[in-house]
C-alpha cells in the first residue's frame, strides 16, 4: 500500500504541476481562443485527479463525478466557442 | 498466488498512474510553449486522450483486482470523452480561424485540393 500511495502523491503532484502551467496561460493567453483551450485542459486534467482520487479512496462514487466534469466541461468549452463565433451562444 | 496477484496489481497501478502524470505534464509543457494557437491546440489532445485511457486502465487494474469481478463502467468515461473532445476540437479551430480572419491576420495556408 505505501507505494501506491506514494505514486498517487505524486500523480497528483504532476497534476497539480500542469494545472498550474494550464492557469498560467488561462491568465496570460494572447487571445480569447487561447484561454478557451486552456479552461478545457484545466476541465481535462481535473477530472483525471477525481479518476486518480477514486483510486485513492477506493470508492466509485468519484466516477460519477468525472463523468459529469466531462460533460460540464464540454458544454462549457461549446457554449464559449461559440460565443465567441458568433457573439451568441445559442 | 492469492496474495501475489494485489501486489502485482499494485505495482501495475503506481507505474500507470505515474506514466498518466508525465503525460499530462508533457501536455501542459506543450501548451504552454508552442508559439501559435493552432499549434497549441495538439496538445491537450494528449492529456484528453491518451493520459485518460492510461488512468483509465489503471483503475480498471486496480478495481478488478479487488477479486469481484471484472469493473468496466469506467469505459464509459473514454466513450464520453471521445466523442465530446473531437467536437470542441473543431469547434474552437473554427471559431478562432473566423476571430482571426476578422481581425485581417496572417491564416494558416489552406489545405491543396488533391487532384
Amino acid at each position: 500500500m505505501n507505494m501506491l500511495s506514494l505514486a498517487i502523491t505524486g500523480t497528483l503532484v504532476l497534476y497539480a504541476i500542469a494545472m498550474a502551467i494550464g492557469a498560467l496561460r488561462l491568465f496570460s493567453g494572447p487571445s480569447a481562443q487561447d484561454r478557451v483551450l486552456a479552461m478545457d485542459f484545466i476541465y481535462v486534467v481535473g477530472m483525471l485527479a477525481m479518476l486518480v482520487l477514486a483510486i485513492r479512496y477506493d470508492s466509485e462514487m468519484y466516477f460519477e463525478a468525472a463523468l459529469l466534469m466531462v460533460l460540464f466541461g464540454f458544454v462549457g468549452s461549446v457554449a464559449l466557442a461559440k460565443f465567441l463565433l458568433r457573439g451568441e451562444v445559442v | 498466488m492469492a496474495s501475489l496477484l494485489p501486489a502485482l496489481a499494485e505495482i501495475v497501478v503506481a507505474v500507470l498512474l505515474l506514466g498518466s502524470g508525465l503525460v499530462v505534464l508533457v501536455a501542459a509543457l506543450g501548451l504552454w510553449r508552442l508559439p501559435d494557437f493552432f499549434l497549441r491546440m495538439h496538445a491537450p489532445a494528449l492529456a484528453s486522450t491518451l493520459a485518460a485511457w492510461i488512468v483509465t486502465f489503471a483503475s480498471i487494474v486496480h478495481f478488478s483486482a479487488r477479486g469481484e469481478g471484472l469493473s468496466l463502467h469506467v469505459w464509459l468515461i473514454i466513450i464520453v470523452l471521445s466523442i465530446t473532445a473531437p467536437v470542441t476540437t473543431i469547434v474552437l479551430a473554427r471559431a478562432a480561424l473566423f476571430r482571426r480572419r476578422q481581425a485581417g491576420d496572417d491564416l494558416p495556408a489552406p489545405l491543396k485540393a488533391r487532384r
